[in-house]
């Protein structure tokens, strides 16, 4: 039982690395009711910046974090003038393709800028277990993911405030529902569109450090967002808590799937059995768990 | 600049550049390569290592010995992403380029060979396969046009058994140990599967088969699975990010990295650094081409490729994979350099460097001539035996850098010879081929 307990402890902290990136996702489709397909590039580009620009400037971790977020910011505001400005009232299937196109190039920009090196990142946290607790439990849980859950919650909370409670959150909101309501009643879509790619830029940001630090930063983030996809499909994909209980729910059922499944029948089933999960969920809650139920009258 | 007329010089540069890239390749007169590289994508930085070594030596070549037997080589790359799709677009589009085709084709992607096994005798151009698959491709009677040259994947699967063996006091100390091999679940990572299921009925030990689902970058689950089954040894077959992965998480849950051994394409030093602290002092892997700069023809690389600007990346020069595609670079002109002395000093076309490759024999005095000394076992190739050697070394991360944890040595020969034949039995008879040697 120990050892169940244990893979369900560990499937639950590897969801919040997974909910960290679904959040700049979830953050893009609030605002502009796009599925943003370049977030994973994002991670990857906020990261490698990061990174590069400790190795080439000998930067210490404030001043490159604060060049890395200026990068986002700037790629945000860019991504805004160029792509989505023109795309203004076009349909959201032409807005998704945009993103497709998006993802490609900033992969392809990312690489030409910094390289295509491995760059092992340290944020001075050990990904090691916590001794008292394989002492006492003879369970293997990591400093490392209790950080992450730790930095998952604040995102969380930070974001949750500033779409509830703030004047920007709720014209963000206002942009998600209807692009053309919302400029009518003098809602400055551009300057939405930048502040809201910009925030994402943030959370893709703190996404690809933390994932960077587990394993290096490298061309293997921009997968992290295939991670991402199952725990939009559960939670939802406008719900900054589905996002969060979404991932919990399928890193949980990945890694006891994984675990308990795999083995006789050999199958691989950690790629894909997330996905199987969040589809069957669909037929019964195709909003997802926090999503709303959209009416039409017809 | 206007993006309109940014896009536009962008084009026209890119434009440009691909011209001139076709002139120096279709040179008349020169041996041509073709290189189906990657250096983007999630294996990129290995393969930009691999192929930076195959063409600082190409380089070399050139600048050194004015050529093969004044044949100079020129060569163009083509970048695949180590993707089986663009490989065989690669493929198609370096085919052509010259009358004599691309000399021999390097995939470095078990995937994109197996893509090309039924494409490369169609058009005679020979694949090498430095060390991975098919691995039944040794029997060179059913697969004439493929090299796994070195060492396959079979024959460094079974060292592996035996260092473990050798570590543990004796391949009879294997009888009731347990085994985990955690695998790259791709075509890759499945290829040592038969061998090492006959090595664990050979030998009585429990194999325990793990895999992880491309590129590799979350673990959590196998790891845990790996300390329940708490195996006496873990063998690491990956490749990319899923190195540095595994050694971080064996280091969060608990097995001993130095019970770890992986195969070559286990643990380039972009994989080991990444990993940091967790590879320090432990993981042993099994190689076939020695890391290090100590060799004459690393420094003659250094003195007349890079003192005059024509290297590739001075920061990969001398590590594992750099080597190798060094290795790699010189078994390709050695093969034309034997077909030369048959077919005479010119460009040499696919077939006729088939039969170089075939005929290709490079003991130690002939290593030790190319400055290549230790850095690869020596090589005898025939029609039977397409790998000529079959030998590997075991390396250990010293925290730094690898250093030697073994002197060359084989695996279980008898076994794998006998797999390879049948396997590659089994594969003529589907495909309706007569084993045969070619001729010329």
């Amino acid at each position: 039982m120990t050892f169940f307990f244990e893979v369900l402890i560990g499937g639950l902290l590897a969801g919040v690395m997974y909910s960290l990136v679904a959040l700049g996702f979830v953050l893009i489709y609030k605002a502009s009711g796009v599925f943003n397909f370049a977030q994973g590039a994002m991670v990857f580009f906020a990261a490698l910046t990061f990174v590069g620009v400790q190795e080439q400037f000998g930067l210490s971790f404030w001043p490159a974090f604060a060049v890395a977020l200026g990068a986002m910011v700037l790629l945000g505001v860019l991504t805004e003038k160029i792509v989505l400005r023109p795309l203004v009232n076009q349909p959201q299937i032409t807005l998704f393709m945009v993103t497709i196109g998006l993802a490609f190039f900033i992969e392809g920009l990312a690489q030409l800028v910094w390289g295509t090196n491995v760059y092992p990142l340290n944020l001075g946290i050990r990904d090691e277990p916590i001794e008292a607790i394989l002492e006492n439990f003879d369970m293997v849980i990591s400093r490392f993911d209790l950080v992450a859950a730790l930095v998952a919650g604040v995102l969380v909370a930070v974001l949750a405030v500033f779409f509830q409670v703030t004047k920007i959150g709720r014209a963000l909101r206002a942009v998600a529902d209807d692009h053309q309501a919302a400029l009518s009643v003098g809602i400055p879509l551009k300057t939405i569109w930048a502040i809201v790619w910009s925030v994402a830029g943030f959370v893709a940001l703190v996404a690809g450090l933390m994932w960077g630090a587990r394993n290096g930063v490298q061309f293997a983030l921009t997968f992290v967002a295939l991670k991402a996809l199952p725990v939009l499909i559960l939670g939802g994909f406008a719900s900054v808590l589905g996002a969060v209980v979404g991932g919990l729910i399928i890193g949980a059922l990945e890694k006891l799937a994984a675990v308990y499944i795999d083995p006789p029948i050999r199958g691989g089933i950690e790629s894909w059995f997330a996905y199987v999960a969040a589809l069957l969920f669909l037929l019964v809650r195709p909003e997802g768990l926090f999503g709303e139920r959209r009416i039409d009258r017809v | 600049m206007k993006p309109l007329r940014a896009i536009a010089a962008l084009l026209l540069a890119v434009a440009a550049g691909a011209l001139s890239t076709q002139v120096i390749a279709q040179a008349a007169g020169t041996q041509f390569i073709g290189i189906t590289g990657y250096r983007v994508g999630p294996y990129g930085p290995n393969g930009a290592a691999f192929f930076t070594g195959f063409i600082d030596y190409l380089e070399l070549v050139n600048q050194r010995d004015g050529g093969v037997n004044g044949v100079k080589l020129s060569w163009e790359e083509c970048e695949t992403e180590y993707n089986t799709a663009k490989g065989l677009e690669c493929y198609e589009r370096l085919k052509t380029r010259t009358a004599t085709g691309p000399t021999a084709i390097h995939p470095m992607s078990t995937g994109i060979t197996y893509g090309l096994l039924d494409k490369a005798p169609e058009d005679k151009i020979p694949l090498i396969t430095l060390g991975y698959g098919r691995t039944d491709a040794v029997d060179g009677r059913v697969f004439p046009w493929v090299f796994p040259i070195l060492s396959n994947y079979w024959s460094a699967a079974t060292g592996i058994v035996n260092f473990i063996g050798e570590q543990e006091g004796g391949l009879a100390k294997l009888k009731g140990k347990k085994i985990v091999l955690l695998y790259h679940d791709s075509a890759y990572g499945k290829e040592p599967h038969p061998v090492l299921e006959a090595e664990a009925k050979k030998h009585g030990f429990d194999l325990v088969m793990v895999p992880v689902p491309h590129p590799g970058n979350e673990q959590q689950s196998q790891w845990l699975q790996i300390r329940r089954e708490r195996p006496d040894w873990v063998i690491l077959w990956g490749w990319g990010v899923m190195n540095a992965t595994a050694l971080k998480t064996a280091q969060k849950v608990g097995p001993p990295r130095d019970k770890m051994a992986g195969n070559w394409r286990a643990g380039p030093e972009i994989e080991t650094e990444a990993a940091g602290a967790a590879a320090a002092n432990e993981n042993n892997t099994a190689r076939q081409t020695r890391a290090g700069t100590d060799f004459p023809v690393v420094q003659d690389v250094l003195k007349h490729v890079y003192a005059s600007g024509k290297g590739g990346n001075k920061s990969l020069v001398g590590t594992v994979l750099w080597n190798r595609g060094m290795a790699a670079a010189m078994i390709t002109v050695e093969a034309v350099r034997t077909a030369q002395a048959k077919y005479g000093k010119k460009p040499m076309s696919g077939a006729q460097v088939r039969w170089g490759l075939e005929n290709l024999n490079l003991d130690q005095k002939r290593l030790d001539q190319l400055g290549f000394g230790s850095m690869i076992p020596t090589l005898a190739v025939s029609c039977t035996d397409h790998e000529g050697s079959g030998l590997v070394r075991f390396q250990q991360w010293d925290g730094k850098r690898w250093k030697t944890a073994s002197q060359w040595m084989s695996g279980d020969r008898a076994l794998v010879k006998k797999m390879v034949q049948e396997s590659a039995a089994q594969y003529a008879k589907e495909k309706g081929i007569k084993p045969a040697c070619l001729k010329g």
